[in-house]
């Protein structure tokens, strides 16, 4: 009886939500730009064993002088439940657009990042990984 | 008052990106966790970060639920002068917390 009902619970949590419209999620932050596809390398790894602490190292290849550089970095993770990671606001005094965090990842999925660039373009990228045992599970349904 | 602790090198060259590291102490309650009893524990997550380099705002994040627990943020400044760097950062209740260390540029 109770297994009835937890059922749903666990599958759920497991991360076979469908997953966020990640080109929805571009178009609404490039404001319809369309971004391209290079200059971004995503540093994660492609199995990750515990969705909880995922290492993420993003790296975009820019001068970052005042005339070019990076100005922000968006982090997406189509199914999270909350799919919106982080957004990291950088400038010529960063001297390297180079960003490392620890995520978590609710299910395999793909990870897309965008940057944007100073001048208004927009560069992007994306990186699946697979994961074994995601975040947000909960406790009781370990 | 939120923990933290951060890294930087004691010296650093003219115009040449050095490394921050930054671990803050917190739980990042993502709002999906339940207590045993049954109770949903609310979202607590620290929303903000950002970064001063002699006073002047170098570098800011916007943290969501998607952060690990004990945010650990690594990125890079670059230095013309000697100058106090200093982290601060918020979470969703208000509390806040800081960091700083001098900067030795050679």
């Amino acid at each position: 009886m109770w297994l009835a009902v937890l059922a749903p619970w666990g599958a759920r949590a497991q991360g076979f939500r469908s997953p966020a419209d990640t080109s929805k999620w571009i178009a609404e932050v490039t404001g319809g730009r369309a971004p391209e596809r290079s200059g971004i390398e995503i540093e994660m790894p492609q199995i990750a064993e515990n969705g909880n602490a995922v290492p993420l190292h993003i790296r975009v290849a820019s001068p970052m002088t005042a005339d070019d550089h990076v100005k922000s970095i968006h982090v997406f993770a189509e199914r999270n439940p909350r799919p919106r990671v982080a957004t990291f606001h950088l400038g010529p005094d960063n001297g390297r657009a180079d960003v490392t965090t620890r995520v978590r990842l609710g299910g395999t999925q793909d990870v897309t990042v965008l940057a944007e660039l100073s001048g208004g373009r927009w560069r992007v990228a994306a990186q699946n990984v697979l994961v074994t045992t995601g975040a947000c599970l909960d406790e009781g349904s370990l | 008052m939120i923990d933290g602790r951060l890294r930087v090198p004691e010296s650093v060259k003219r115009g040449e990106p050095f490394e921050v590291r930054l671990l803050i102490q917190h739980p990042m309650e993502n709002g999906f966790r339940h207590e045993a009893d049954g109770r949903a524990v609310p979202v607590h997550i620290v929303n903000k970060v950002a970064c001063r380099y002699g006073g002047r705002e170098v570098f800011t994040v916007d943290l969501g639920t998607g952060i690990s627990a004990n945010p650990y943020l690594v990125f890079f400044v670059r230095a013309a002068e000697s100058a106090q760097l200093q982290v601060e950062w918020i979470d969703d209740t208000g509390a806040t917390g800081s960091a700083s260390a001098t900067v030795n540029v050679g």
